[in-house]
């Protein structure tokens, strides 16, 4: 078995990037970018067919942050992997900056959809996978949904259209945290049976734990195997993961770390301040 | 005058023949390509024909990502779910993001008829003119649709286009028309007062301006077939010309053409001015034609308003 010690190394870094950029922006939210590090960080830095020089390569494979509050993650990884200078990540959610509170494809390289309101990343990723089809090409698309974004109409249009279509070089992957602002989703508003209902929809579903690199890994080898039909990756995760103080805290959903805080989580991650 | 052609009707075929010319363009519908037109293309190009079925939000989400990758899609549905149901998805998934995606909507207006206010899109005009980056059509013909369709295709950036679906008189000559984005038409010269009309209420002020002149009342007739970016040049032109504007719109009179022309006079060079257009209220069940005459959307509607305001 591989440790992928790299991938997980690379995965604490954008950890600290997330926590830096956060406490320096003084709004956004932690708690989804963090557990999604894992995930994000396998697919730019082992899975996706992509080139930081060009971003806009042809062919390439194309991620969509389709839960767009948690531009942190998505710019972290864009930073560390290259698409722009890490200073930028300080800017963040400053007039004037290059990174926007949520996502802006047209401002910020590497970004290939404009993401913020639920359910449309989802939906504008299965246009880009129809593109793909229809050109007769092989990239693949990949979008990264939240558990609470599952309430979404749109995510159920889509799922259903998807399916239709065959769209299978399209993976979604629910960032399976359990929590979202006013509390945890079956509380709020019961997502569950999550598989089962895209099963229903006539997706494959493969679930795995969204912090195990290699469990990420085979999934989206799973993915890709799978012809025909669309897979949807339920990765059950931590909101807050890596930051013991905000690990399943509802309350790290939309909130910055200040200094003290900030100082700690980095700590905590390994990281001289 | 030829026949009476309904402006999805000219969509639906221009469509076919945009299609054949432009492999990038791919149409999209949501279960009613019978009506809305775009049948003819499915036909022609099945390949590039995308049916979402009933989910108008994924109708414009999903031709916001072919977009992204460079095909030119064309979304289709009625105006009351392409404005109203998937607002913000044009807002934010195209509009935004300024991603080519034409939204051709048709049955806009009270003239959807029988199907009444429940279908009868009075606001899409104004819904879509406050949104940054849109450009608002609103052909008057066939001719035009026709026209306007080549015109936008070549034009890289989101655009609504409203249709409807009764058939229309035709009131540009196939030949000679020449279609601009934001630039208005002038279809009859007069001093007295200037018609600008929009959508199937160019073909009434041509006929209101006719009998006004059996009355010696000059009237301009103007076409403003592109609500946003408006042609505040020609309408300011009017105004110091003719010192009077009537507009006429097939939608509320709050938020559409009205609404536009009355910002660039104030603007610009203030005259009197009357709105025709339904009057803040939604429609009923109906024939188109009796529904037109109820809501004053007709030839006579347009002299009354003419008359209050050179009185």
């Amino acid at each position: 078995m591989k440790d992928y010690q790299l991938l997980k190394d690379t995965a604490t870094s954008i950890r600290k990037s997330i926590i830096e950029m956060l406490h320096e922006a003084g709004s956004g939210h932690p708690g989804g970018s963090l557990s999604a590090a894992d995930i994000l960080t396998v697919l730019y830095f082992h899975e996706m067919k992509i080139d930081p020089q060009n971003p806009k390569m042809a062919d390439r494979d194309r991620f969509v942050l389709s839960k767009g509050h948690a531009a942190p993650v998505l710019y972290g990884v864009l930073a560390e992997k290259g698409y722009f200078p890490k200073e930028e990540l300080l800017k963040l959610r400053k007039l004037g900056a290059m990174l926007q509170g949520h996502p802006d494809m047209k401002g910020t390289p590497g970004v290939e959809m404009s993401t913020g309101s639920l359910g449309q990343g989802f939906s504008a990723s299965s246009g880009m996978a129809m593109a793909a089809k229809l050109d007769k090409k092989d990239s693949r698309v990949y979008t990264l949904l939240g558990d609470g974004e599952l309430q979404e109409g749109l995510v159920w249009e889509t799922a259903m259209a998807a399916a239709h279509y065959k769209l299978d070089n399209l993976t979604a992957i629910i960032d399976y945290n359990g929590l979202q602002i006013d509390g945890p989703n079956e509380k709020v508003m019961g997502i569950n049976p999550v598989g089962d209902k895209f099963v229903a929809f006539g997706w494959h579903v493969v679930e795995c734990d969204g912090h195990d690199i290699e469990q990420i890994i085979n999934a989206l080898e799973e993915a890709k195997a799978t012809k025909g039909k669309p897979t949807v990756i339920v990765a059950k995760t931590i909101k807050g993961k890596g930051v013991s103080f905000m690990e399943n805290q509802v309350g790290w959903h939309g909130n910055a770390p200040k200094k003290e805080e900030a100082d700690n989580a980095l700590m905590e991650l390994g990281g001289e301040k | 005058m030829s026949k009476n052609v309904a402006t999805r009707d000219a969509y639906g075929d221009i469509l076919v023949e945009l299609g054949k010319e432009n492999e990038s363009i791919v149409v999209l519908d949501a279960d009613l390509s019978k009506s809305t037109k775009t049948h003819g293309f499915s036909q022609a190009f099945p390949e590039r024909f995308i049916n979402v079925g009933i989910a108008e939000q994924n109708l414009i989400g999903m031709a916001a990502g072919l977009a992204t990758a460079g095909k030119i899609p064309f979304a289709s549905t009625f105006a009351m779910f392409a404005t109203g149901r998937a607002y913000e998805v044009i807002r934010n998934s195209v509009a935004y993001p300024k991603l080519n995606v034409k939204v051709c909507a048709t049955h806009a207006g009270i003239t959807v008829g029988e199907d009444g206010a429940s279908h009868q899109s009075l606001e899409d005009i104004s819904c879509m003119r406050t949104i940054p980056n849109m450009t608002v059509i609103v052909p008057a013909d066939g001719v035009e649709t026709k026209a306007a369709l080549r015109a936008i295709t070549e034009y890289n950036g989101p655009v609504y286009v409203r249709l409807g679906r009764l058939a229309v008189p035709t009131v540009n000559d196939e030949n000679t028309y020449k279609f601009e984005i934001g630039k208005g038409v002038q279809l009859k010269d007069g001093k007295d007062v200037t018609i600008v009309a929009t959508g199937i209420m160019v073909s009434e002020a041509l006929q209101a301006a006719e009998k006004l002149a059996e009355e010696g009342i000059s009237a301009r007739v103007i076409n403003i077939h592109t609500i946003k970016p408006i042609d505040a040049e020609l309408i300011t032109k009017a105004a110091k010309e003719t010192g009077a504007i009537v507009t006429a719109e097939e939608h509320n009179i709050i938020g559409g053409l009205g609404s536009a022309v009355a910002e660039t006079l104030a603007e610009n060079y203030p005259v009197p001015m009357k709105r025709v257009g339904v009057k803040d209220t939604f429609g009923e069940s109906g024939k188109p034609e009796e529904l037109m005459v109820k809501y004053g959307l007709t030839a006579e509607g347009i002299i009354e308003a003419v008359k209050a305001i050179k009185k």
